[in-house]
């Protein structure tokens, strides 16, 4: 007999210690990047200076991650680092220099 | 009432799919297994199906499709052959590890190069080991009864694994011959309504399919397919005996013909077993004391039946449709590890055939029958009609 568990009923089982625990076919439950701490991967940090910026909204648009924090009037009210990996393009874009990329390590 | 027409291997396995009647069929035309999709088409444009036919501009894109609509939930048939068969052979092991049941009719017929549109196994053969289920069939009706029975072992929940039914090229899917249609309902019965595990159609339920398993956890996807494989093995019997029921004819793994009481056995898969049984019928009668293995199902491969019903045998010749260059060719490789590995030492002459539609003459069985008897057993590989 299998030792498998009922596939159908089997659902994220939080980290596997048996193979019989990993999701079918390397299925993903739950399918939203909304729960993905993308913000993990990132080496280098874009620290805003609210006194610069001038709520362009360039890095808004150009940002891959949707991790520049806006309010409800559209103004820039900082950074979202649950997501943001870093890639420092806001910073490249950003017409006020008002975005600095610093090293994780300087800012732990 | 079931009714008997004249018909191809190919029409046989469009009439089994038109009465599958399945959700999807992304195909890709090419000979020989063009008819399948034509007849299907047929189908499709005179409103006898309610599939959603989708006609795509290669066979990568075809299997692809299937694949697609398997995860979202719907059964899939499609068709190919040859060097089609090669072009999926990048979405084949997705299929398998996605675990997207799919009812693939193989037409088989050899790789090129050279080109060449007549039956071996190498197309089959070259997609072995990526994750489904292979089943050859002798003939017509066999293709035809595969096609439905393939549907309840692809879609069984613990088995979740694509099949391919194969049939030999022109012999089986072009040649016209008695087959046997069940009723409508009967098939609509038995195969049931597929019940989908994590469909991506699942809005309740959403999965992602694809995402990435690194060094942690691929190796445990991958245990995971042997399980369906063992879980394959095991249930099949059942959904054979079931096929019986409703249909008078019953399918085992292994066609053991005139083998219980053998001494030599001949070793063959689909179309060519049928010369085989002729003859081992006629050398019977001379008192020769043969028979023939029909290996039905290669994957997974039925080790423990081969080894019982070749069990004590004095010789064996197993004949492979298809080469393993620089190698051992896929079925003989499979015969000798089952028997090796068990301690049955039992001498095996390696025969190649049939490659490119080269012709079997049951003479060739005869004299393949004769060396097993008068001893005649050497390790290297044995050319059957090769201009030698």
């Amino acid at each position: 007999m299998s030792e498998c568990k009922n596939w159908k009923e089997m659902k994220d089982v939080g980290k596997p210690k048996k193979w019989q625990d990993v999701p079918m076919g390397g299925i993903a439950y739950g399918a939203s990047a909304e729960n993905v701490e993308t913000g993990q991967w990132r080496s280098i940090r874009p620290v805003w200076n609210a006194d610069e910026c001038i709520s362009c909204m360039l890095c808004w648009v150009q940002c891959p991650d949707r991790s520049i924090k806006v309010d409800e009037n559209g103004k820039v009210t900082g950074i979202d680092y649950f997501y943001c990996k870093g890639c420092g393009i806001c910073a490249q874009v950003c017409p006020k220099k008002a975005i600095e990329m610093r090293p994780e390590a300087d800012l732990a | 009432m079931p009714h008997k027409e004249i018909t191809s291997g190919n029409w046989a396995f469009a009439e089994a799919m038109r009465q599958i009647n399945p959700d999807v069929v992304a195909a890709y035309p090419i000979t020989p297994s063009t008819d399948i999709i034509m007849k299907f088409a047929e189908f499709v444009a005179n409103g006898k199906v309610d599939t959603n036919f989708v006609t795509v501009e290669s066979e990568h894109s075809a299997i692809t499709a299937c694949v697609t609509a398997s995860a979202s939930g719907a059964r899939v048939m499609t068709a190919s052959s040859a060097n089609g068969v090669a072009l999926m052979h990048e979405i084949f092991p997705i299929a398998g590890c996605f675990r997207t049941p799919i009812v693939f009719g193989l037409v088989n017929r050899s790789i090129g190069a050279p080109i060449n549109i007549h039956c071996d196994h190498s197309d089959s053969m070259g997609q072995r080991d990526l994750g489904w289920i292979h089943l050859y069939c002798e003939d017509a009706q066999e293709a035809y009864d595969t096609a439905i029975m393939a549907i309840r072992l692809s879609e069984n929940d613990d088995v979740l694994t694509p099949v391919f039914v194969c049939q030999d090229g022109f012999i089986t899917s072009h040649g016209f011959e008695p087959v046997e249609y069940m009723d409508d309902d009967a098939v609509k019965d038995f195969v049931g309504e597929r019940e989908p595990v994590n469909s991506l159609l699942d809005l309740d339920n959403p999965v992602s399919y694809g995402s990435f398993a690194m060094s942690e956890y691929y190796f445990e996807i991958k245990r995971q397919q042997i399980e369906a494989h063992k879980k394959a093995l095991e249930l099949y019997d059942g959904i054979a005996r079931e096929f019986e029921a409703v249909s008078g004819r019953y399918y085992p793994m292994i066609d053991c013909y005139r083998t219980e009481d053998a001494d030599q056995v001949i070793v063959i898969m689909s179309s060519a077993s049928g010369a085989v049984k002729d003859v081992v019928d006629e050398m019977r009668e001379k008192g020769h004391k043969v028979g023939c293995l029909r290996i039905r199902m290669f994957r997974p491969f039925p080790v423990e039946a081969v080894r019982n019903a070749l069990k004590g045998k004095k010789a064996v010749a197993v004949l492979d449709r298809s080469l393993s260059l620089g190698g051992t060719a896929p079925l003989v490789a499979e015969v000798r590890s089952a028997l090796y590995a068990a301690g049955e030492m039992i001498p095996i002459n390696s025969c190649i055939y049939g490659l490119g539609g080269r012709d079997f003459f049951p003479q060739y069985a005869e004299d393949i029958f004769m060396d097993l008897i008068n001893g005649r057993m050497s390790p290297e590989e044995h050319y059957i009609g090769l201009l030698e």
